[in-house]
């Protein structure tokens, strides 16, 4: 059994410790605590109305000249303008223009400089991004904030994103499951009870698409259904729709939902053959010979024996469509987008890393509630793999 | 799978109304499956730059159909550099998962093994989780330790990838594993180096290789981990069609998609073939 070890120390290190780190990052943020050490400080001893003590006026100043100079203030400004905006500029404006000496007290020069320094919204900014640990992220993940008295409150209407996407993400996920679980469960069927050469070209038809790349599969979406593609092109041709009237069928919500579709169907498939094919076709006939209807039978006798493939089914495409980024990135257009696509969001674009690692956290606790369930139901060293 | 078994194992009583509409739906959703990938075949040879079929296609006229897009992939530097580096990713990924995976399996089949629930889990856990989320990490982490933008960091990444399908298909097949044979091996002398490789690899071989094939399937499409944390040097084919997709769509991407359709026939096949030597059917259970 030592033989796991070597495994266990790579996926530690290669998978397990990346996971670590965004989770890490997704509740602690050193920038601003680091640069501001002082100023911190002081306002740790202030009530949080009004405005702070001349002390902070002067530790301010001193650290964001030298966060300037360590070419750190433009990472600083940008934490604080994600609880505030505006203060991006208003900390580079200030640090380029205030003077190296003042005979005056620094609140009046800065506040000269700018208004905003007058403002106690600013300061309670500063000091809520100033703590190393954080649960922020998290808050504005589930669309609340901090109010500056310290108590938790929703977002206002307008900012508030998270909550309705990841219901999005939820249903979309699970009207993919139900549209699988239509289209699979019949061809499963047919599959598991036919005889063995058909059963096995039909089988094909569902290992090929498997086994075809991601980005084919998404590809020949585009092709099929964009404005000048195919599907569009025969229905002009047969004279259903006019050359004008063509649908919309991508880059939106319907090509996400048809495309996942499609690259997930199999994996309802497959779990649906391996327990149907179990199914001894006797138990049918003797149904029928006991007088029941085929809907009868099917309904007592052959679906409460598919259950644990429905469930095995269900849950994996489930899991894998709330996680799913590459097909909505490519033909879900903007009404088509769901959590992945936030989490890349703001890791590439934005840069708001603690707030990705934060609904990546949210998403990853929610896989991880289904991967222990199907555990449970199912048993994950029968993942079906073909 | 009984020979005795009828097509319709439900519907036995002739009803043809509702076994036709059955059959009908079956049809559908088996088009549903193929002719989005049935598609793309004809479409890469158009002569014309459009993702659809020309009135020239239609009527098989042979001027209408062209090699200028397969010309053009082959002639393409940035195609060529991210088949090799599909390749050299892909192929060092595999084999360590490959290895790291078999003596992983081996270990979890042992009977005192502690934790084993736990441990499998942990091990397949690269398989389950989003991967947008893996390759959030990976950036962060990988980055921090010098090996964002690098064909190293990147092949880790995938190995961790593909860990999962190496030890699920190697533990299926280790299920049907008589461990006499093992015994019987110590019995005559042979010590436990000498037993893994005379008789219990030849043995597993078919499921290690398959695998190993799942693995490298994995590397080969992968694309999310790859648009993290690959710089324009360590760009590969997946990563390739996605810029061609997102960026300037050219009919190329169905000449890749293509190859790529192909080689996604040859590897079902190889799995196929190496599930029927292996005899016990490993995974469909």
């Amino acid at each position: 059994m030592l033989l796991v070890v070597p495994l266990l120390l790579f996926v530690g290190v290669t998978f397990l410790a990346p996971l670590g780190m965004m989770l890490l990052r997704s509740v602690h943020d050193p920038v601003v605590a680091d640069a501001l050490p002082e100023t911190l400080g002081v306002l740790a001893e202030w009530d949080g109305e009004g405005l702070p003590p001349e002390a902070a006026y002067e530790t301010i100043a001193r650290e964001l000249t030298r966060a300037r100079e360590e070419r750190t203030l433009g990472q600083v400004a940008g934490r604080v303008n994600r609880v505030e905006s505006g203060m991006r500029s208003l900390f580079t404006r200030t640090a380029r223009g205030l003077p190296e000496v003042t005979e005056r007290p620094w609140r009046e020069v800065m506040v000269e400089l700018d208004e905003a320094w007058g403002q106690p919204a600013v300061w309670n900014a500063v000091r809520a991004t100033g703590q190393r640990f954080t649960a922020r992220h998290y808050l504005n993940a589930v669309d609340m904030q901090r109010l500056p008295d310290g108590s938790v409150a929703r977002q206002p209407e307008e900012r508030r994103i998270y909550l309705s996407l990841m219901w999005r993400t939820l249903w979309v996920s699970g009207a993919i499951t139900v549209l699988c679980l239509l289209l699979g469960y019949p061809i499963a069927h047919l599959i598991a009870h036919s005889p063995p050469r058909r059963a096995n070209l039909l089988l094909l038809l569902v290992l090929v698409p498997f086994w075809t790349s991601l980005l084919v599969r998404t590809t020949a979406w585009i092709v099929l259904l964009q404005t000048q593609g195919v599907l569009n092109d025969i229905l002009v041709a047969i004279g259903l729709i006019g050359d004008d009237g063509r649908l919309t069928m991508i880059y939106n919500m319907t090509g996400t939902i048809v495309a996942m579709t499609h690259v997930l169907l199999p994996f309802m498939v497959l779990p649906l053959y391996s327990v149907m094919r179990a199914i001894p076709p006797r138990y049918m006939d003797a149904a029928a010979s006991l007088g029941a209807t085929p809907t009868q039978a099917f309904r007592r006798v052959y679906w409460p024996q598919t259950l644990p493939g429905v469930g095995a089914g269900s849950l994996l495409v489930f899991i894998l469509a709330i996680g799913y980024y590459i097909t909505p990135a490519l033909v879900g257009g903007s009404s088509g987008q769901l959590i992945s696509n936030m989490v890349a969001y703001h890791m590439q674009t934005s840069l708001n890393w603690g707030l990705a690692g934060a609904l990546g956290g949210i998403m990853l606790a929610g896989v991880f509630v289904l991967y222990v369930l199907y555990d449970r139901l199912v048993g994950i060293e029968r993942l079906s793999l073909s | 799978m009984s020979i005795l078994n009828s097509t319709g194992g439900t519907r036995q009583v002739p009803v043809p109304v509702g076994r036709y509409a059955y059959l009908t739906f079956c049809a559908l959703v088996f088009l549903f499956l193929v002719a989005p990938i049935l598609v793309i075949v004809p479409l890469s040879f158009n002569a014309e730059p459009y993702f659809t079929f020309t009135e020239g296609m239609l009527r098989f006229d042979a001027e209408a159909y062209s090699l200028r897009w397969y010309r053009e992939i082959v002639e393409n530097e940035e195609w060529r550099r991210s088949l090799v580096n599909s390749l050299t990713i892909g192929i060092s990924a595999t084999v360590l998962a490959t290895v790291l995976g078999t003596l992983a399996a081996l270990g979890l089949a042992n009977a005192h093994m502690p934790a084993r629930r736990l441990v499998t889990g942990l091990l397949i856990s690269p398989m389950v989780t989003p991967v947008i989320i893996a390759a959030a990490g990976m950036f962060f982490f990988y980055s921090s330790i010098g090996l964002g933008q690098t064909h190293l960091g990147l092949i880790l990444a995938h190995t961790a990838l593909g860990i999962p399908f190496v030890v699920i298909t190697v533990t299926a097949t280790l299920a049907g594993f008589d461990n006499n044979l093992t015994r019987a091996a110590a019995s005559l002398g042979a010590g436990p180096v000498r037993t893994f490789r005379k008789v219990q690899l030849p043995l597993i071989a078919p499921g290690v290789l398959s695998g190993g094939l799942f693995a490298f399937a994995t590397s080969f499409d992968e694309v999310v981990v790859v648009l993290f944390m690959a710089g324009v040097e360590q760009r590969t084919i997946p990563r390739q069609m996605w810029a061609g997709i997102r960026e300037q769509i050219s009919p190329a991407i169905l000449a890749v998609a293509t190859f790529l359709i192909g080689f996604a026939v040859l590897l079902l096949f190889a799995v196929e073939w190496l599930r029927r030597r292996n005899g016990s059917a490993p995974s469909r259970r």
